[in-house]
């Protein structure tokens, strides 16, 4: 294999900074829904923006994984860790592009005004239904839980390939040097 | 670099690892958990309220968990313009503005007759040309019961069904009124204010406070009352009783078949040192009082399948132009309509859009 091969500073920037909106976005989702505390307007109004955000950067970053591709796995991956990394990696990538959606389907539904910042409203994707806004609401508490358990996975798998393995999988994401030598 | 292990490789040090990778993965775990309030049974959150809402009697599904029997209207407002100089909002300045609104009485049973309602409420959702909403959610009362989510909390559980009588237990309100002197002002209210029979001839106020923020970006403090331009009919509660149990929702169809009837909107600006937290007490009666415009109700529809029904009144939805104050029943009303909301959306079945009808009756 290249054992060299990283992802590009782009893919590893975009990877970083939207590990920590998607954290953030969950705790505060989950954080949200459990409080009657004033911090509850501050939470719902962080929510809001931050999920939209995340569509964009994911499609965008959709767009360059599929022009610039990913470092291929370590030859030597027993084959169900390398399908394991494939359905995970395709579960991220959906679960980016449709728990932002879901939720802004889900306060269309709603018949919520769907508040961006100040003026700045988004328009409606669905109908004013009662039923499609219960199942859009169930849809992404239960959509939020799938992206958090992949995503401890995801973690536990890095940190597997790094610790255990010692392979080029952590590196590739993690790196921050120039070159791609190993001077180990 | 290094190659991968086989597995046969897999030493003491690797147990290390895997040990810390599963530190790793249960430390997250448990702070989301924690985040969650899973392991937080005192909690407050709106689940917990609004289960609370729903042990009051009655049969709730498909219906609000509060305010559980209600008729919609449907109307306009009038500005006058008078608010523009105080507030952005795009509904304040001189124009009409189409409303989507709800009479309801404060009760958790959508069946309760009309006559044990002593707090009547009024809903308003107004929409301004450019999508931006404004929500509002008032009483016909002068102040709260309450100035905390905490407080509201613990005096909707003193309202619980003792299985024994199928009523609520005396002891438990008087408990908590005992220990909540903020109530008096409410409960002089409600003890001495008449009884009468109409949605139309009640004042509908906001009790929490929220602020006017105007072009030059100064922010007010102020609160809102709908009063209505017809006289209050006063009768007794037993001639109250005699009415029927529906009478507010037959009373509001009658008088909007004859013709559209009125509310003033009068804004109260606050003066310094009044409070902005705390919905128990009112503001002095000589502050100023703005009339910015008149609600026209023209249409009254029954809830079953009338256009405010999938409608979530939350009193947080506002336009620029006004903001939330600190007032803490803001967030917790936020947060516990939308549980309310979410669980109704949910039991659509449990609540038909058109009532079956009797059979066999030919």
């Amino acid at each position: 294999m290249d054992a060299g091969a990283r992802f590009r500073p782009l893919q590893r920037a975009l990877h970083w900074l939207m590990a920590v909106m998607v954290v953030a976005m969950l705790f505060i989702g989950i954080g949200m829904v459990s409080t009657l505390r004033p911090r509850f307007l501050t939470l719902i109004a962080i929510h809001k923006p931050l999920g939209i955000a995340i569509l964009v950067l994911a499609v965008l970053r959709l767009g360059v994984r599929v022009r610039r591709g990913a470092p291929p796995l370590p030859a030597d991956l027993p084959s169900w860790q390398a399908a394991g990394a494939k359905v995970s990696h395709v579960l991220l990538y959906t679960l980016l592009i449709v728990m932002p959606l879901v939720g802004w389907a889900m306060l269309s539904a709603g018949g919520y005004p769907i508040v961006l910042y100040g003026p700045i409203h988004l328009p409606q994707i669905m109908p004013h239904n009662d039923a499609l806004h219960a199942t859009l609401r169930s849809a992404h508490t239960w959509l939020a839980y799938l992206f958090f358990v992949t995503i401890l996975l995801h973690v536990a798998a890095a940190l597997f390939h790094a610790l255990v393995r010692h392979d080029s999988v952590f590196p590739s994401m993690v790196s921050w040097r120039i070159r791609s030598t190993v001077r180990r | 670099m290094k190659t991968g292990p086989s597995a046969a490789k897999i030493g003491s040090s690797s147990r290390g690892a895997l040990a810390l990778i599963g530190l790793v993965v249960s430390a997250g775990a448990a702070a989301f958990a924690y985040t969650a309030g899973w392991f937080s049974p005192h909690r407050l959150t709106p689940e917990r309220m609004v289960n609370a809402l729903s042990r009051r009697g009655g049969d709730p599904l498909g219906h609000r968990r509060n305010h559980s029997k209600g008729i919609c209207f449907t109307g306009e407002f009038e500005a006058n313009g008078a608010g523009a100089r105080f507030s952005t909002a795009p509904m304040l300045a001189a124009g009409h503005y189409p409303v989507i609104g709800r009479f309801a009485i404060a009760t958790g049973n959508p069946d309760a007759p009309d006559a044990t309602g002593r707090v009547r409420s009024m809903a308003i959702r107004i929409v301004a040309p450019n999508g931006e909403e404004w929500r509002s959610g008032m009483n016909d009362s002068p102040v709260f019961a309450v100035s905390t989510p905490r407080a509201f909390y613990e005096m909707t559980l003193a309202q619980d069904i003792d299985p024994a009588t199928g009523k609520p237990n005396p002891a438990a309100m008087q408990r908590f009124l005992s220990t909540h002197p903020e109530n008096a002002p409410f409960a002089a209210w409600a003890r001495s204010a008449p009884w009468t029979t109409s949605y139309a001839d009640q004042t509908y106020n906001s009790l929490d406070a929220f602020r006017f923020i105007d072009a030059a970006g100064r922010s007010r403090l102020v609160r809102w009352s709908m009063e209505p331009t017809v006289p209050p009919h006063i009768v007794s509660r037993a001639e109250l009783a005699g009415l029927g149990p529906n009478f507010l929702e037959q009373d509001l169809k009658r008088q909007l078949a004859r013709g559209p009837v009125r509310w003033h909107l009068v804004v109260t600006l606050a003066a310094p040192g009044d409070p902005s937290n705390d919905a128990t007490r009112a503001w002095p009666a000589d502050r100023q009082h703005i009339d910015v415009g008149t609600l026209v109700a023209q249409r009254a529809q029954d809830e079953a399948d009338g256009p405010c029904r999938d409608y979530n009144y939350d009193p947080t939805i506002l336009p620029i132009g006004i903001r939330v104050s600190d007032d803490p029943l803001l967030a917790a009303r936020s947060s516990a309509y939308a549980e309310s909301f979410d669980l109704r959306t949910a039991e659509v079945a449990d609540y038909p859009r058109t009532p079956p009808q009797p059979t066999g009756t030919h």
